[in-house]
């Protein structure tokens, strides 16, 4: 589904990405972990296709087509999801007429037509009562206000609306207390098919004791620099980066 | 993928043509240019005004002539050359008709390309129109059903000829005729506008509602509006304009006078789209409205308006709270792109006791546009338990265009409770990208995230006119995006 060769990519002339490989099939759950600055919120920003991010060299592929030449939205309709760190708000919008306008536009851009109002309201019903929303929260406008754990339900939410082949899940743990970290996990696990593949970026991997991954990934300086299964992720837990630095010689 | 950048973005905002820039080639018959005491008599003459109007006219160019022009607004503009611009310019088919089969086809087909279809608006929604091109009125339609309730809604020349005493009884108490320079400039030489009662008691079953527009090239503007609302009687009257766009700068003063008396309601909705002059600040049209209401005793008065037209405007819709526990509003959205400048808000006056005013001001600059929020909250000594909240919002779009806060308090009475909120955010690259992320293309962002902003006072429209305003606020802020 994705295939990542050979990824280098930098933010105002300073290298970042340094060299990244990955290929995440349909159904997998792959972690990407790594210390502070390694570049896996870069790696995030550059797969969703943000403008400040510059490709140098290498390719991403989606379902074998090469995406690096479109915009964000492009990347967005044809199936990508990004559940951002740090959510931004925007006053005056709820979230559900932000929804609304998401599912719309990216059904214009597969030439379908609006979705009809009853059929939205159904599927906001569903996917609300799925993740365990109050109806009432769907109402507020986007983010503002919002603690740190509805922040990250409202994007498991919108992730649950828009159905993406591929989502991005940056720091979705962070500054989550263990019991929204679990709906929140839940929902992740709900959502999941054999036709979708999440890629879940964390420090930490008791995030991953509820959302368990097929591939663990280190990334160290813009490189994958170690790939295992869900025990490197322990490993990490109880050791720490620093074998890893000296293992890869740095 | 193109990198979209702020840079990006203030060139798409540049580059939004206006959309009403045709002009429809109408006989009219037009006043030499120039203005004197011969000028004020024959436009009084040509409207066929009783002796008093006349009078009434000469008295207020007589003080116009000894002021000057008000330099205290955050607005730079050449001033106008009074004495350059035609103070009279009417269609020439001139007679009311009966129906719009007798309309001049052509005027008809302004209009069409307005998207103001007469016929389907006196279907739609119940809203009778006072059509106004140039300057005198066209069309009305729906009196019928509005006089079986005792309201009269007509133009103000009709309302001199057809009801002098209410006329007499009511213009320039609200603003008199030498309340400002533009103020009294107007009252010498307005040429038309709207006048509306509604009697006791009575609940005005429609929106009234008036298109303003600007189409002879050099002519000024005077509008004059006078609403009366008597006695526990409710009106919602709403006002939009459109104008041509022009090379040379049109002037447009116009004076707007609301009267609440005891128990009464009035709603007063404006969407204000002149011609705001080009991407380098050529031409458009400067606007320098005073708007005002009286409230009586437990009367309300309310202005919403959405500001997105005009190269200058100077604009302050205000209320004064005459009477015990009435009520003053204001809900504004002002947005200024290009070159365009605007100095707007408003003037709450609290004289009365129990008194309450309310203040929302949502201003949106972009381009090198200039956009300051001035009011004042003033209350006096003798008002008992005054309550005034403002709120000052201000959207920032790019680094070139500027939002700028006035706000004046005045109290003179201990008992007054003033509150005053402001905050300035500028659109974000952050906000932007997380829309595209979500499918939203950056369009379709900018018109979401100022909507949302703005939806307070959207909210405070009628609902014909909110899908309007919205478009408006798209049309003015977007370019077209891929």
């Amino acid at each position: 589904m994705l295939k990542i060769n050979d990824l280098h990519a930098s933010v105002e002339d300073k290298a970042i990405l340094r060299g990244i490989n990955l290929h995440v099939k349909p159904g997998e759950v792959h972690a990407i972990m790594g210390p502070n600055g390694s570049g896996k919120s870069t790696l995030a920003s550059v797969v969703a296709g943000k403008e400040e991010y510059e490709v140098q060299s290498g390719e991403i592929l989606l379902d074998g087509e090469n995406i690096d030449e479109l915009s964000a939205e492009e990347r967005a309709h044809k199936g990508v999801f990004l559940s951002f760190q740090y959510p931004v708000e925007i006053p005056g919008v709820s979230v559900t007429n932000f929804m609304k306008t998401a599912i719309n536009e990216t059904r214009k851009a597969q030439g379908l037509k609006e979705m009809p109002a009853n059929e939205m309201l159904k599927m906001i019903r569903q996917k609300s009562e799925l993740l365990e929303i109050d109806r009432k929260f769907l109402s507020r406008s986007l983010n503002e206000g919002f603690s740190g754990g509805e922040k990250k339900r409202n994007e498991i939410f919108q992730m649950a609306m828009l159905e993406p082949k591929l989502a991005i899940l940056d720091e979705t743990d962070s500054g989550l207390d263990i019991d929204a970290l679990r709906i929140v996990a839940n929902g992740v696990n709900k959502l999941k098919s054999e036709d979708n593949a999440v890629i879940v970026i964390t420090h930490y991997q008791r995030l991953l004791d509820y959302i368990v991954p097929d591939f663990v990934h280190v990334l160290y300086e813009g490189r994958i620099v170690k790939s295992g299964t869900k025990e490197l992720a322990h490993e990490l837990e109880a050791k720490g980066y620093d074998w890893i630095k000296e293992e890869v010689g740095v | 993928m193109s990198k979209y950048t702020e840079d990006d973005l203030r060139e798409e905002l540049k580059t939004k043509e206006y959309e009403y820039g045709f002009y429809t080639d109408i006989e009219s018959e037009t006043f030499p240019v120039g203005l004197n005491e011969d000028i004020v008599r024959a436009i009084s003459k040509k409207k066929e005004e009783p002796e008093w109007m006349t009078e009434w006219r000469l008295e207020a160019f007589r003080s116009w002539q000894e002021m000057i022009e008000p330099e205290w607004a955050n607005v730079h503009y050449e001033k106008p050359d009074f004495q350059a611009i035609s103070y009279y310019s009417a269609p020439n088919s001139k007679p009311k008709y009966d129906s719009l089969d007798e309309v001049d086809p052509e005027l008809l087909a302004t209009f069409e390309k307005l998207g103001i279809s007469l016929d389907e608006q006196k279907k739609l929604a119940g809203v009778a129109m006072d059509v106004v091109v140039d300057s005198v009125s066209v069309a009305t339609t729906f009196k019928k059903t509005l006089a079986e309730k005792g309201i009269i809604f007509c133009s103000i020349s009709e309302a001199i000829q057809e009801h002098p005493e209410l006329v007499k009884k009511y213009i320039g108490t609200v603003v008199p005729q030498k309340d400002n320079f533009y103020a009294a400039l107007n009252s010498a030489v307005f040429s038309d506008g709207s006048f509306c009662y509604i009697p006791k008691g009575v609940r005005c079953p429609m929106e009234l509602s008036t298109y303003f527009r600007i189409n002879q090239a050099g002519t000024g503007q005077f509008e004059r509006t006078l609403v009366i609302a008597d006695e526990g009687s409710y009106v919602s009257y709403l006002e939009g304009c459109t104008a041509p766009s022009r090379d040379e700068n049109q002037l447009h003063a116009a004076v707007v006078e609301l009267i609440a008396l005891d128990d009464a309601e009035i709603k007063y909705s404006t969407v204000q789209n002149w011609f705001p002059g080009d991407a380098d600040g050529k031409g458009g049209v400067f606007n320098f409205v005073t708007k005002r209401g009286l409230c009586e005793k437990n009367a309300k008065i309310s202005w919403t308006q959405v500001e997105t037209g005009s190269a200058v405007t100077w604009k302050y819709p205000s209320c004064v709270l005459k009477g015990d526990n009435s009520v003053g509003e204001f809900y504004s959205i002002a947005v200024t792109n290009n070159y365009q400048q605007a100095d707007t808000g408003t003037k709450m006056v609290h004289l009365g006791n129990n008194t309450k005013s309310t203040i929302i001001s949502k201003g949106i600059s972009a381009g090198k546009s200039q956009n300051s929020y001035r009011g004042l909250v003033q209350v006096s000594s003798r008002a008992e338990n005054a309550r005034n909240f403002s709120q000052c919002d201000s959207l920032l779009m790019g680094n070139l265009c500027g939002a700028h806060t006035f706000p004046y308090i005045e109290a003179n009475n201990k008992t007054a409770k003033i509150e005053h909120e402001a905050t300035t955010s500028k659109i974000g690259e952050d906000q932007i990208f997380y829309c595209n992320q979500r499918g939203i293309d950056t369009e379709k962002a900018i018109a979401l995230i100022v909507n949302g902003f703005s939806k307070e006072v959207l909210n405070k429209l009628p609902m014909e006119f909110a899908v309007e305003a919205q478009k408006l606020l798209e049309i003015s802020l977007e370019g077209s995006v891929g």
